[in-house]
């Protein structure tokens, strides 16, 4: 039955993350870009505007320019999250892939770095008056939600171990679309429950910073007005 | 409001933290436009009934329209990374001067209007249904915003509030409470060809004077033609360079650059102005009618080239939107940058070694320079990235010997507002441009205490105007703001003028003297 009642919920959170996902991004895909706006000194190729961004998602560089408490938080979050992630693909793939071997003791440490880093976002929003007077509930929720899954998640490595050969057999057969035993050890459903509610928010919350920077004119834009003619297509109506 | 009620933060250091005055700046409205001056640029006169319908199909067409605009409202995570950045903020402790406050002053409607949470959930995400109130608040905050993009720089997604600034002002326009100030300019633009209204007679009249002016000062003829055909040049300057000081100065340190450089150029009367306050009013269709004034004028005079005066705002339109919103400029000689900055062409110049200077003659100053919001980061100058600062400096160590920059943390890309950009340079918002100057010159005032600077120059007519009237309230006097052609103008020693046969004098004789030596 529990096996049933989260499978169905990772379908759902599944199909809205994609499609919210690739609704978004194609909205930002198609709506233009009238003029050339980016923050110069800007990148005068297109080569270098990849570098630019690179160094943005990668280093977060304009915020490491701004403020080293939040980069600091920030950037040890986003990139724990990420060697967490890695550390996760073993859940899904039969063979563990020798990278994420690789990166197994670095993961384990990660959760750690990465709540505390989210702590400290947190503590943030509550101690500094200009944040916290820019902050809704929403935004204290989301540091929330993200502790809670990484709370719940390190319990089941440094407190109570679940059943993980059974978890890992029940999302391999998700992923074919088979339902299996899921062990019902109060951590795993939360940290699960807790990764469901993300996915399903993350098309309508301000997740989407992650697809949108990319899309963001005044970081992806190359610097060449003068060389290159922009024009938005229904600037070009006015034209004729 | 009066200049003598503004209470000017004292500031230890340029960017220091004020404490938080909720709503102290509240309230604050520039003059609405009048009805005359709405309905010539085809807004409506007066608040519409039906204004809660129209804001939102404004916003709905925008976030349409506009990538920024819906992009950046989606995605900002309230890091807090912007929330120290605004001059304004640093100036009035007005949390709502904060980017991202200002921001969700839009947002949070938005939100309601066209989000999943803010429709279900308008509590959670702090969505707030559109009130006349709430008109009211965009209508005083985004006139509290110069559209400097500061924010933008630190911004680890580059959200930009000005593009948010643009976008509200438009909406607010679209429904009839449109901005005095910016409007009533943009009127006299489509009528007579510049921002103060001054018609062909009076400019040619202006610029007759002025040549007068050059040539009782240096004893030589030099020209500042007016809508001559056939010129190489078409010179574009903000129409503040015709009559306001320091500009004046600036436009005479143009004509003896081009005078000297040997080149054939013209002013139009029909595009007088560089200035674009469309950009101000965040408004596509405004900002290309002006625009297109400037491709007609070079396309009757028959011109090769444009070149730009020194104006901040004029520049980023010119530089980055001028080939989108009148182009393609496929009938000028593409051997030079369509358009070209002054700044850039007297560089050249000085490269060339066609201009002669004697910088003794600037040794009364001890100068530092002033980036311009909209040259620093919206364009370049020359045709690498981060000319757009060295350039101006390059001229200015050029001409003057005594030179300082002020704090890095406030110049570059990082550089502070004057505190009247974005169409805010208006005696009703003094208290704000007082406040929201103080940032930059508390840094200016460190460089007068560190290596005894006397004067800051600029290149934009806005911060020209700004720092004159402001300046005197910071133990300035008003003529300490320079245009950077004016520096030029003078130690430029002309042709012909006393003193510029000295040392080519002396390297004749040395020719000579090998001459008779063989």
């Amino acid at each position: 039955m529990l096996g049933i009642i989260y499978a169905l919920l990772f379908y759902v959170a599944t199909l809205l993350l994609v499609v919210g996902l690739a609704f978004k991004i194609y909205t930002y895909a198609r709506i233009p870009a009238p003029l050339k706006i980016p923050t110069t000194p800007a990148p005068i190729t297109r080569f270098g505007v990849v570098l630019r961004m690179l160094r943005e998602v990668v280093f977060f560089e304009s915020l490491f320019k701004s403020n080293k408490w939040i980069w600091a938080f920030g950037w040890v979050f986003h990139m724990s999250m990420w060697l967490v992630l890695i550390r996760h693909i073993r859940y899904f793939t039969k063979d563990v892939w020798w990278w994420v071997e690789i990166a197994q003791p670095f993961g384990t440490y990660a959760g750690l770095a990465m709540i505390l880093a989210l702590g400290g976002l947190l503590a943030r929003r509550f101690l500094v008056n200009r944040v916290r007077y820019i902050s809704n509930p929403s935004d204290y929720l989301m540091l929330l939600l993200l502790i809670g899954i990484g709370v719940s998640g390190a319990s089941m490595r440094f407190v109570a171990h679940t059943d993980i050969i059974a978890v890992k057999a029940y999302m391999l057969g998700l992923t074919r679309l088979q339902i299996g035993y899921l062990p019902a050890d109060i951590n795993l459903l939360a940290h699960l429950g807790l990764v469901a509610l993300l996915m399903i928010i993350f098309p309508i919350s301000k997740l989407l910073h992650a697809p949108g920077i990319f899309f963001s004119p005044t970081r992806n834009q190359v610097d060449n007005p003068r060389e290159k003619r922009h024009l938005a297509p229904w600037a070009a109506k006015l034209e004729k | 409001m009066a200049d003598g009620d503004t209470d000017i933060p004292k500031m230890s250091h340029p960017l220091e933290l004020p404490e938080f005055k909720c709503g102290a700046m509240e309230g604050l409205e520039p003059y609405i436009a009048s009805p005359d001056h709405q309905t010539a640029l085809g807004f409506p006169g007066e608040l519409v009934p039906d204004w809660k319908e129209k804001t939102i199909e404004k916003m709905g067409e925008l976030a349409e329209k506009n990538r920024a605009f819906k992009v950046y409202l989606d995605i900002c995570v309230k890091c807090g990374s912007c929330t120290d950045k605004c001059h304004y903020y640093l100036g009035t402790g007005d949390p709502k001067n904060m980017p991202v406050a200002r921001q969700d002053l839009l947002r949070s409607v938005y939100r309601r209007y066209f989000t999943f949470a803010g429709k279900y959930f308008p509590w959670l995400v702090g969505a707030r249904d559109l009130t006349e109130e709430i008109l009211h608040e965009w209508y005083s905050y985004y006139h509290q915003c110069s559209e400097c993009r500061r924010c933008s720089v630190f911004c680890p997604y580059g959200i930009d509030t000005a593009e948010i600034t643009m976008a509200a002002r438009d909406i607010l326009a679209h429904v009839g409470i449109g901005m005095k100030y910016s409007n009533e300019i943009i009127g006299k633009v489509h009528q007579i060809g510049n921002n103060l209204g001054l018609p062909a007679k009076a400019l040619g009249a202006t610029l007759e004077d002025l040549e007068e002016d050059i040539e009782d000062e240096t004893g030589v003829s030099v020209r500042i033609p007016l809508d001559v055909k056939g010129a190489d040049i078409l010179l574009i300057t903000p129409s503040a360079d015709f009559f306001a000081e320091p500009h004046i100065d600036g436009l005479l340190g143009y004509a003896k650059v081009f005078h000297e450089a040997g080149v054939s150029w013209t002013v139009s009367s029909y595009a007088s102005e560089a200035a674009n306050f469309g950009m101000f009013i965040g408004n596509y269709e405004q900002m290309r009618k002006i625009s297109l004034r400037i491709r007609k004028a070079a396309q009757d005079l028959g011109v090769k080239r444009i070149v730009f005066g020194e104006c901040g705002h004029a520049w980023r339109v010119a530089y980055s939107f001028l080939n989108t919103l009148a182009g393609p400029f496929d009938f000028l000689d593409q051997n030079y940058p369509v358009p070209q900055h002054i700044l850039d062409f007297t560089w050249n110049e000085i490269e060339k070694g066609t201009l002669k200077f004697d910088k003794s003659k600037n040794d009364h100053y001890r100068m530092t320079y002033h980036d311009s919001c909209n040259v620093a980061r919206a364009t370049r100058i020359g045709d690498y990235p981060g000319s757009q600062f060295e350039i101006p400096r390059n001229v200015i160590r050029a001409v003057c010997n005594n030179y300082f920059d002020m704090p890095r943390e406030t110049t570059h890309e990082s550089t502070l507002c004057c505190g009247g950009g974005g169409g805010l340079l208006t005696d009703d918002l003094m208290d704000l441009r007082l406040k929201g100057s103080s940032p930059r010159m508390t840094a200016l005032q460190q460089v007068t205490e560190e290596h005894g600077v006397t004067h800051m120059a600029a290149s934009c007519a806005i911060c020209k105007t700004q720092f004159s009237k402001v300046m005197p309230k910071f133990g300035y006097e008003m003529d300490s703001i320079v245009s950077v052609h004016q520096l030029v103008s003078n130690a430029l020693i002309l042709k012909g003028q006393d003193g510029y046969d000295d040392d080519n004098q002396d390297e004749d004789e040395n020719t000579n003297n090998t001459d008779l030596g063989e």
